[in-house]
């Protein structure tokens, strides 16, 4: 892959922002990460936790069955009975949340209303203490779906969230940060290239002010030495008029005078 | 999923043949709402498979409903729709009946934890 990397313009403060994002980058990715990993710690601890409930309400429900076999047994069928006196129920379920890293899991719990109003007067005749105790066993029984149905609706919630959370680490470490590195060491490499335009200017610029000096230098000195042969003659057509008289300004050779 | 969701979602609904409703209801989840929907549903050998799905559909679209109770033998008759449900609510759980012991290999959910840890 050609180096894929955000479309910035090449200065200092982008290389500083970008500089910046990278470090987000990285403790967001390890943050996830470790997210991840509680995740999938709580995550095994329900799968095991599932597959023992399962076979656990295996047992539980034959069990059931039997109890029920034995009301079948010495009442008859009331499955009608039953069918018809179920008004409202008495058997719920409550949600309560708990909160691994952010993510909300429910946890059902089992509601039983004050017991028994609806099949008290079931199996009045004969039997009816099989089907209490036939109902006691089932009241069980469904704690234990209940128990497990939690565990089911946490291990499906947490799947979805495990999947989002690794997609994301993913896409931080694969994606996200190699991009933000080739573009800083895109910005590195465009001050680089413009630092060294900027010194073989410099040098280009010095190197011509330099010519242009000497050049200035040579024509003063050839102006001096005009002036100087200049002054030469000028010497010696005074010599040739001077006759006893001193020309001061010609005369440099005073001495400061200091006060 | 807001936490008015599942605090409204009290109910257990069943579908499964005439004895395991028979238990559930004797323990006292059965539940006739204001529009005479009953939360069960007793599966006979008349049922037809069309009966099935569209009230496990009805189930699962109820904002009452926490937890789905199904037999493993009528989930078999409806596994295309179950291994597609995937909501976290209501929860479907597969539960053994009388005539048809527990098979863990066939549950929708176990499926899925084999998937996962690739064995």
């Amino acid at each position: 892959m050609a180096a894929v990397r955000d479309n910035v313009f090449p200065t200092r403060m982008n290389l500083t922002v970008t500089k910046t994002r990278l470090k987000g980058a990285q403790t967001g990715h390890s943050l996830l990460k470790r997210k991840s990993e509680a995740l999938t710690a709580r995550f095994r601890a329900i799968v095991r936790k599932i597959e023992d409930a399962k076979l656990k309400m295996g047992k539980v429900m034959q069990n059931a069955s039997f109890s029920l076999a034995e009301v079948a047994y010495i009442t008859g069928d009331i499955s009608y009975q039953v069918r018809e006196s179920a008004k409202s129920a008495t058997f719920k379920v409550s949600a309560k949340q708990e909160n691994v890293s952010g993510v909300i899991l429910p946890m059902f719990q089992p509601e039983v209303q004050a017991s028994g109003s609806q099949f008290e007067l079931t199996g009045l005749g004969r039997g009816g203490q099989q089907i209490q105790k036939a109902r006691g066993v089932y009241i069980k029984a469904v704690e234990t779906l209940v128990e497990l149905a939690s565990l089911q609706t946490a291990f499906v919630i947490l799947d979805e969230v495990i999947k989002l959370t690794n997609r994301r680490v993913n896409a931080i470490e694969y994606v996200i940060i190699p991009r933000i590195e080739n573009t800083i060491s895109y910005i590195n490499s465009e001050l680089d290239e413009q630092d060294r335009e900027e010194f073989y200017r410099l040098k280009k610029i010095q190197g011509k002010k330099k010519e242009r000096a000497a050049a200035t230098q040579r024509e003063m000195d050839e102006k001096a030495k005009l002036a100087i042969d200049d002054g030469n003659i000028h010497q010696v057509v005074d010599d040739d008029s001077e006759t006893g008289v001193r020309n001061i300004l010609s005369e440099q050779t005073d001495s400061d005078i200091i006060f | 999923m807001s936490q008015t969701t599942h605090k409204t979602r009290t109910l257990i609904a069943a579908i499964g043949d005439e004895d395991t409703i028979t238990g559930l209801l004797l323990a006292g989840i059965g539940d006739i709402d204001t529009h005479q929907r009953a939360n069960f549903f007793v599966v006979d050998s008349k049922t037809t498979q069309e009966q099935i799905e569209e009230t496990f559909t009805s189930f699962t679209k109820r904002k009452d409903i926490a937890v789905i109770l199904i037999n493993q033998h009528v989930a078999e008759d409806i596994r295309g729709i179950l291994d597609e449900y995937k909501a976290a609510f209501p929860t479907v759980l597969e539960i053994p009946s009388k005539d048809h012991p527990y098979d863990p290999s066939k549950d929708s959910v176990l499926k899925r934890v084999q998937l996962l840890f690739g064995d």
